[in-house]
């Protein structure tokens, strides 16, 4: 933990009142406007009164590379377009993954400064129109390509020397990655709008009855474990991380309707609050502080918490950004719900899975959930905000007193690091 | 120590290493040092920097074996059946650096441990854009 912030304040109380996705998936006719105009009419369906397009007054889109994955950039205009949002000003954020959670920040300070009362943010990314090759030198920019990727990393790559780090250093193992994919994928069984709406033992099964209608040898997989250490069902990306170590290629969007507090009951009955922010960046890995940690997401955390006035322990549901499992362990320990070192066992002891008694990435993650890079920031408030409010369907948690929320979104390899904090309003 | 007048970019950084050299910074000012070029301290942001010849020699400090590898990679005949070795070296003037590990076989990762000392690796530098690479001692 950063030892002391400043404790900031926000010049008036925000409120989200409206909440909605896209389909996580690959969706091969879809380009970032379909899948934006998608997630707004989910959005605007969370709205118990409704609200007219046009007294939405300004918006920010959370992109990491149209440019690159489309051919298309100067994206934010053309999605108020499909909205009918114009003339309102729209700004695309680019903060590489975590380009939504900046834009949800940009949208909050843009209320809170008094100068908009209502204000759309949100995030898309069309990823799967390339090749697995292109979409990794895509992600590859988000690194410093003047000193990372010229020595051949590349963003799994980066998090696997994370990972060899947090192994040497701590009593991490390549079981605990596994598990934490597990857990994720069980979650997002549960997660009708999940890339992976299914188990990984669900997932070895079908493998096997495939195999068996097709007259093949049926792999003898006893469990999931057995089946992720299968080097033909779960081959290396970066060792130490395998397959499904990784967050997969996905298209989707994301969009929440932010309001000022004074005008919430408007719009719903159930609005949540903006109760905490943070904002870090930080330097490339070779220039970290630690090679088992991310600064960015400590020195956010310490500021998200000091505007919420809340500890690590009054955090009752969160979802962190588990691009690798890897990064799912780093972000409990980086956020404070565990020591350093301690989150493996935590992740052993079902202490994060739904059950337990700190579950995170109740959505089933970017893993299982899907992480289409520049709307995952905002996606992760979704859940929140679906969670706080009792709507998240089979996912819900059963304590019946749920208040606080607690987002993490990193962008690159944590470069950036954005930390929400929401309250039920 | 050394009186060359450069500019403090990867531009100078890459002509260095085509010279077999690895070039930083280290600031007049707080004897901060940078294994990589920049024209401001990264310690204490003085502009007062001057280039800085490290010895090349180093230690392991973490790494990656990568088999899904970028276009450029693949185009040297890395890939799935082939992956290469990519970490962290901590210079032993102390400051760390990405770079390439040869020189080891990066099919069996557990094979290669992190602490190793290692040296840059001065092959294949004469080329447009060299790489930064070292290999165990």
């Amino acid at each position: 933990m950063v030892a002391s912030v400043k404790k900031r304040r926000l010049g008036r109380q925000v409120s989200i009142v409206g909440a909605g996705m896209s389909h996580f998936g690959a969706f091969r006719d879809k380009t970032s406007r379909d899948l934006f105009v998608e997630a707004f009419q989910d959005m605007m369906d969370t709205l118990d009164q409704g609200i007219d397009v046009e007294d939405i007054e300004c918006g920010y889109v959370g992109n990491y590379s149209s440019d690159l994955f489309e051919g298309q950039g100067h994206t934010a205009p053309i999605i108020a377009d499909w909205l009918g949002m114009t003339p309102a000003p729209v700004t695309r954020i680019e903060n590489a993954c975590a380009s939504s959670g900046s834009a949800l920040r940009e949208g909050v300070m843009a209320i809170a400064s008094g100068m908009y009362d209502v204000v759309l943010v949100g995030g898309v990314e069309k990823m799967t129109g390339l090749p697995t090759e292109g979409v990794t030198d895509v992600l590859a920019t988000a690194a410093d390509g003047l000193y990372e990727v010229p020595a051949g990393m590349t963003f799994p790559g980066i998090y696997g020397a994370l990972a060899k780090a947090h192994m040497d250093r701590y009593e991490t193992n390549l079981d605990h990655l596994l598990k934490v994919g597990i857990k994720n994928h069980n979650n997002g069984a549960l997660n009708p709008k999940a890339q992976f709406n299914v188990t990984i033992r669900q997932m070895m099964e079908r493998r096997q009855a495939r195999a068996e209608q097709r007259g093949e040898t049926v792999p003898a997989w006893k469990d999931e474990m057995d089946f992720l250490n299968d080097p033909a069902s779960n081959p290396w990306i970066a060792w130490p991380l395998r397959l499904y170590d990784c967050a997969p290629i996905t298209d989707g969007a994301s969009c929440l309707l932010l309001v000022s507090e004074d005008i919430a009951r408007n719009f719903t009955e159930k609005p949540v609050q903006i109760a905490g922010m943070g904002q870090a960046s930080g330097r490339p890995l070779h220039d970290a502080e630690e090679l088992t940690s991310l600064s960015a997401a400590k020195y956010a955390a310490a500021q998200a918490y000091a505007m919420a006035g809340i500890t690590p322990q009054d955090v009752q549901v969160a979802e962190v950004h588990d691009c690798f499992t890897i990064a799912e362990i780093i972000a409990t320990e980086d956020l404070g719900f565990f020591e350093p070192g301690e989150g493996p066992r935590a992740v052993d002891e079902g202490r994060t899975a739904l059950t337990g008694d700190r579950p995170i990435n109740t959505s089933g993650g970017l893993k299982s959930k899907g992480h289409p890079v520049g709307a995952s920031g905002v996606a992760q408030v979704i859940e929140v905000f679906q969670q706080l409010r009792g709507e998240a369907g089979a996912r819900q948690l059963s304590n019946p007193n749920l208040e606080v929320g607690l987002t993490h979104n990193v962008g690159g390899t944590g470069g950036t690091c954005v930390v929400n904090i929401m309250r039920r309003g | 120590m050394t009186d060359e007048s450069r500019e403090f970019n990867a531009a100078s950084f890459y002509e260095y290493l085509k010279e077999g050299r690895l070039m930083g910074i280290r600031c007049r000012d707080c004897a901060h040092l940078s294994a990589v070029p920049r024209p401001l301290c990264p310690a204490c942001h003085s502009r007062g920097v001057e280039w800085h010849q490290f010895s090349g020699k180093g230690k392991l400090s973490t790494f990656t074996c990568i088999s899904i590898v970028p276009v450029a990679m693949a185009e040297q005949g890395y890939g799935r059946d082939n992956p290469y070795c990519s970490g962290v070296v901590t210079l032993e003037e102390g400051p760390r650096i990405s770079a390439l590990l040869l020189g080891v076989d990066a099919s069996n990762p557990q094979s290669i441990k992190t602490g190793i000392p290692v040296v840059l690796d001065l092959e294949n530098l004469a080329q447009d854009k060299p790489r930064l690479a070292f290999h165990p001692a």
